[in-house]
């Protein structure tokens, strides 16, 4: 059967509508969140103005409302995952596409895949009941005993050891981001060809000098990414951190207090906020959390930039 | 292809090769087709691929500072045998060579040998152009590094030495700091060559460097292969015959794993020994 020209072009035009109507939809959606986080939050945006991003007081009966603490705990866990995620999964890529023998690759990539696939939740649990009461019995004393002596640094890591803290929420996130960003990693370093690796092996580089001069360079738009989106990951995440961190609106400076984060603030707070500007505060720290994904991304974005001028001019 | 290991010759003869004269009184190839003073000596070399027999016992002396081509059909074994050089093969798990490469008195198929710096006395351009994902510049200045501790002005001089040298620098002197990338095919080709010996490397192997190259590149690498002969001794691994009796001053035959037949290039074109080696030649088979 012959086509028509006719029949052909009018395919086209809905194919081109139908495809291009999926990608407004995306940004009807986040024009809608937006303005649905920026109406939920105007009373208390109104009440408090910048003093709600400045303030670390949260005091639901005197109804005074300040994010600084739930802000601090989320940058400050999220900064303890990817410190932890990114080296190790960045070892497991490494290792899984230029070290491991073969009979070991399929063993560890399946390690991986179910490691992702287990729900936060869970990962909360084993926090709370395993990992917070060993980490308290077991290191943080050590951690006190000595790196909480030292200048400078001494401060983040003194105070009792609870378990259940800043650093262990921390610690489990980033527990929780490796298998994302170490199945990301591997499958952006299988990419790169392999002609490519052979010919740096080929004027003696080493395989770390391989890995950081090739395979990062070539794969870097993929790594930022992948880093970001386990960053995304680690700033929002709910359930495992809210067991685990201890739910204190009190600003510390030692990691192994209890402290706060923003969506951990909304999971436990939301159905027990009673008023307008409870509620009304609550939404305002959604939108404190989505400006700050913003932020991330945007960096993000500007830190690519910034390598693509710095390997060389592309004409 | 056949997955036996031993007795290859018998292999062949079962396989109806029997007629080509693999047998006989002349079995050992001429491995040594002149008295130059030696670089490189192959000795049985076997090469295998997993199970798969992929070189059988070679033997080759190759000439200092001279080129050697390799010739033969596909898959006889010519990049593999190259690729023992310099034992970039070790990158691949499953692979591995027995007998003795001898390069300056040492052997280095043994394990103890140090791969990084024989890989820095042994250079290696590929088949498809392999520019790094950085600046010209720095596509040569990063093998130096990892070796010599240059200062800039150094660097700059040794970076210029090694365009010169490839004949690159006229064309890319004003775009050093551009992406290795965005060169043509040809001057992306000739950057490979120039990367490979900044870190001056002493023996330098081709494989087959001009098969993704246009004709003018090609004829701009093959006389670049014949001026870097004064310094380095050069191994191309060529399909193209005629660039073989351009560029090369010895040259190997190879078919189905084996060395047939080596000797000076003049002798290999106008009077082959072996039959195989006329009929590969004249085109009747390969």
């Amino acid at each position: 059967m012959v086509r028509s020209g006719t029949r052909g072009r009018i395919l086209d035009v809905v194919f081109a509508s139908a495809t291009k109507a999926s990608a407004i939809f995306v940004l009807l959606i986040i024009v809608a969140i937006m303005l649905s986080l920026l109406i939920g939050a105007w009373p208390a945006l109104k009440r408090f103005g910048f003093y709600f991003v400045i303030s670390k007081e949260w005091n639901p009966v005197t109804e005074h409302f300040g994010a600084l603490v739930a802000i601090y705990g989320t940058i400050v866990t999220s900064i303890i995952a990817m410190l932890i995620g990114v080296p190790v999964s960045f070892g497991i890529a490494v290792f899984i596409t230029e070290l491991c023998p073969a009979w070991l690759k399929q063993p560890i990539a399946t390690a991986i895949e179910l490691l992702a696939a287990i729900p936060s939740i869970i990962y909360g649990m084993w926090g709370l009941f395993v990992f917070a009461p060993f980490f308290g019995d077991h290191v943080e004393p050590w951690l006190s005993n000595t790196l909480g002596r030292l200048p400078v640094i001494g401060p983040l890591f003194s105070g009792p050891p609870l378990g259940i803290g800043v650093l262990t929420a921390g610690i489990i996130l980033g527990i929780m981001i490796i298998p994302f960003m170490a199945s990301v990693f591997r499958d952006l370093f299988e990419v790169v060809p392999p002609v490519l690796k052979e010919s740096a092996y080929g004027i003696g580089a080493t395989t770390w000098e391989v890995i950081k001069k090739i395979v990062l360079p070539y794969t870097k738009i993929g790594v930022v990414g992948a880093i970001m989106l386990g960053l995304g990951r680690a700033l929002g995440e709910t359930m495992a951190v809210t067991f685990v961190i201890g739910n204190a609106d009190r600003l510390e400076t030692s990691l192994l207090m209890p402290g706060n984060t923003i969506s951990s603030s909304l999971a436990n707070q939301f159905t027990e906020a009673v008023g307008k500007l409870y509620t009304s505060s609550l939404i305002a720290l959604g939108l404190l959390l989505f400006i700050l994904t913003f932020i991330v991304l945007f960096v993000a974005k500007y830190l690519l930039v910034r390598l693509t001028l710095k390997e060389g001019v592309r004409t | 292809m056949d997955k036996k290991k031993s007795k290859p010759r018998q292999n062949l003869i079962d396989r109806g090769f029997a007629s080509m004269q693999y047998g006989g009184g002349s079995a050992q190839p001429l491995s040594r087709p002149s008295s130059l003073p030696l670089k490189m000596q192959v000795k049985d070399l076997d090469f295998y691929y997993g199970k798969f027999h992929a070189l059988q016992s070679i033997n080759m002396d190759i000439p200092e500072k001279r080129v050697t081509a390799i010739i033969g059909p596909s898959g006889c074994g010519k990049s593999t045998l190259i690729r023992c050089f310099n034992r970039i093969y070790e990158l691949y798990p499953k692979q591995h060579a027995t007998g003795e490469i001898i390069l300056d008195g040492r052997n280095i198929l043994d394990p103890k040998e140090d791969l990084n710096l024989l890989r820095a006395q042994v250079g290696m351009v590929f088949q498809k152009p392999t520019p790094f994902p950085m600046s010209v510049y720095e596509n040569i200045a990063f093998g130096v590094r990892l070796y010599e501790n240059l200062s800039k002005q150094e660097m700059d001089e040794r970076v210029e030495w090694a365009l010169k040298k490839s004949a690159l620098w006229n064309e890319v002197k004003d775009k050093l700091k551009q992406i290795g990338t965005a060169l043509s095919g040809g001057q992306q080709q000739r950057l490979c060559i120039a990367r490979a010996i900044a870190v001056k490397p002493e023996v330098v192997l081709l494989d087959e460097p001009c098969s993704a190259l246009d004709p003018i590149s090609t004829a701009t690498v093959e006389e670049l292969v014949d001026e870097l002969t004064e310094d380095y001794t050069i191994i191309i691994v060529t399909h193209n015959m005629q660039q073989a009796a351009r560029v090369s001053d010895f040259t190997a035959f190879m078919y189905l794993g084996k060395l047939i037949e080596f000797d000076s290039t003049e002798k290999m074109f106008t009077n082959p020994v072996r039959k195989e080696t006329e009929d590969y030649i004249t085109g009747r088979f390969g």
